[in-house]
């Protein structure tokens, strides 16, 4: 995708190639400046004005299709970046949902919980009953495990403890039966405690719905619980990619490396930082976008971007050292 | 007894605030203990990680040490002298000698001074004899310390990363070369790269300029990384302390193998 800046044109996401599978969690491992909640938000069709985007995004039946086509719809499987907004919006909320990383800024402080739900289905499913929507509200908290869901609803969000309001958010995003979940950072700002519970909370729902999930992150230790594929993002594209334990246990691209050495763990052990920073996207190096900060670098780094390159079965790296 | 090692000894240090309260509360004023009675004695030169929570009152014990919120009861003895009842002059030669630096690296800098200016102010205050020209010379090379350019004396704090801005937060801290450097949640708001940057930089001036620290946190993994002691916090009271090694391997009490088996990728999953 495009995004017109002050500073000119930038890309924040660059060529990005995800698969998920009904009941697969993908996570998307980044950090601030790769591109990933732009990713997301492309996918919701949430970007700001003036942002353009290009490829392919299909919803549905089992992958993409063979051919690229810019058919709107194929079969059952919708091509999302070909929507307009209506049709978004009759997709946003009942196919693909999206929760966010801080609840108390994601919710709508004056309203309540119950209420925040109802809109969403009320939106998408017009013709209910009030008793039905009431229904639907207590199921989809429920589903979220929030204990007492009847009382609960009636609450403001700042009368809810994090975890609680995260629980609302998943309720919400749940309650039109998506069959896709996105979650940006989702437990990011959650006590570990409360972090396990919601963690587990999104397997079990996950498994019983059949719900695929792409799952955001910058933390390492999450991404190893929750996902079955990972893939790392650096300046707007993927590095690497591959399943979850290939890639965290033997990972083959030096930023992913890199993140792994700098990544604190239990025992204590050698921190080693990446020197340098993320670089700007108006400012990105002429080839590998991160050669400059690599110690593993070549001649031919600063050459050009390199491709996507088999390790083996599927685990994939941007590198010329594969 | 003030031990000559013991930079900080703290006993039974308690703060309660009102809970609800105003003209419609009902049930008059409950009280809700933030701290309830903690002691501690941090040696000079280690590192005591404080970790828990949200609401378990770690924060407020930070403050309440550095006296940026007052206790309701308990002692403080700083370097043999005592911490809570000083005040005036005494207090403000105290107050040099214990610097904070803080979580949030957006809000803890003001905007509308440039760096040279935040850096400098610890100077401007408790060294205002310094000719300027002098102090700018500390800060640029304080800032040279944790890795900046001195050019940066003349930007704002809106031009620099969020790890950036913590550097410039820990030069502020540093300038006046304080003792006890009490740090809350440092790298929380970092990525994991920058937060591996900031911490090495913390453990590098710890050994260079003699710092005894003591170090809040959420994040179990950081705490492995940076602490020589722990101490682990709930509902306003220490349940486990001892050295870090021990307590995030061996735990004992039944929270901290909660929060120990709660860390995703860690020992428990």
């Amino acid at each position: 995708m495009e995004l017109a800046t002050a500073a000119g044109v930038v890309r924040p996401v660059d060529g990005v190639s995800l698969r998920i599978a009904a009941g697969e969690t993908v996570g998307l491992v980044g950090e601030s400046g790769s591109g990933k909640t732009m990713l997301a938000l492309a996918l919701m069709g949430l970007l700001p004005d003036g942002a353009r985007v290009g490829g392919e995004a299909w919803l549905g039946a089992e992958g993409a299709a063979g051919g690229a086509s810019s058919a709107p719809t194929e079969g059952g499987k919708k091509n999302l970046v070909g929507l307009g907004e209506r049709e978004l919006r009759a997709v946003r909320g009942r196919e693909v949902a999206m929760i966010f990383q801080e609840p108390m800024t994601s919710l709508n402080p004056v309203m309540r919980a119950g209420e925040q739900i109802a809109e969403g289905i009320r939106a998408h499913e017009p013709g209910l009953q009030r008793a039905e929507v009431r229904g639907r509200v207590i199921a989809a908290l429920e589903r979220a495990a929030v204990p007492e869901a009847a009382e609960r609803a009636r609450q403001y969000p700042h009368q809810l403890s994090g975890g609680l309001r995260q629980r609302v958010m998943i309720a919400m995003a749940l309650a039109c039966g998506p069959r896709l979940l996105i979650a940006d950072e989702p437990t990011t700002a959650l006590d570990v405690t409360v972090q396990r519970q919601i963690l587990d909370l999104l397997d079990e729902l996950r498994r019983g719905l059949g719900l695929g999930m792409l799952f955001i992150t910058h933390d390492l230790g999450v991404v190893a619980r929750v996902a079955e594929r990972v893939a790392v993002l650096y300046a707007g594209r993927i590095v690497e990619e591959g399943p979850a334990r290939e890639v965290l246990e033997r990972p083959r691209h030096p930023y992913t490396q890199g993140l792994l050495a700098a990544s604190p763990r239990m025992e204590r052990g050698k921190l080693e930082p990446i020197p340098g920073t993320v670089p700007r996207l108006t400012a990105l190096p002429p080839g590998c976008a991160f050669e400059p900060r690599c110690s593993q670098r070549r001649a031919e780094c600063a050459a050009g971007m390199p491709e996507l390159r088999v390790v083996g079965g599927e685990h994939a790296a941007r590198c010329v050292l594969v | 007894m003030a031990t000559a090692e013991n930079l900080l000894e703290v006993r039974g240090l308690k703060k309660s605030y009102a809970r609800g309260g105003g003209v419609f509360a009902e049930g008059g004023g409950a009280r809700f203990a933030a701290v309830d009675g903690v002691s501690f004695d941090l040696a000079r030169g280690e590192t005591l990680a404080i970790v828990g929570e949200s609401g378990c009152g770690k924060t407020t014990l930070a403050r309440m040490v550095l006296r940026l919120i007052e206790a309701d009861a308990g002692e403080m003895r700083f370097a043999g002298e005592n911490l809570r009842a000083a005040g005036g002059e005494k207090l403000r030669a105290l107050r040099r000698r214990m610097q904070m630096v803080f979580q949030d690296p957006f809000a803890s800098l003001n905007p509308r001074m440039r760096i040279g200016e935040i850096v400098g102010e610890p100077l401007a205050i408790h060294e205002a004899r310094l000719a300027r020209g002098e102090r700018d010379e500390r800060v640029a090379a304080m800032l040279g310390r944790v890795g900046l350019e001195a050019d940066a004396m003349r930007r704002y704090a809106h031009e620099f990363s969020g790890g950036q801005r913590q550097r410039i937060g820990i030069a502020r801290a540093l300038i006046l070369r304080p003792e006890l450097v009490v740090a809350d949640e440092p790298v929380s708001a970092l990525d994991v790269s920058v937060g591996a940057q900031v911490l090495l930089l913390l453990q590098e001036l710890q050994s260079e300029l003699g710092l005894t620290y003591l170090f809040i946190s959420h994040s179990l993994p950081v705490v492995a990384q940076i602490a020589t002691r722990v101490a682990v916090m709930r509902a306003g009271r220490f349940v486990e302390m001892g050295a870090a090694e021990k307590v995030l391997a061996r735990p004992e009490h039944a929270y901290t193998r909660e929060l120990v088996a709660a860390v995703p990728g860690g020992r428990g999953a």
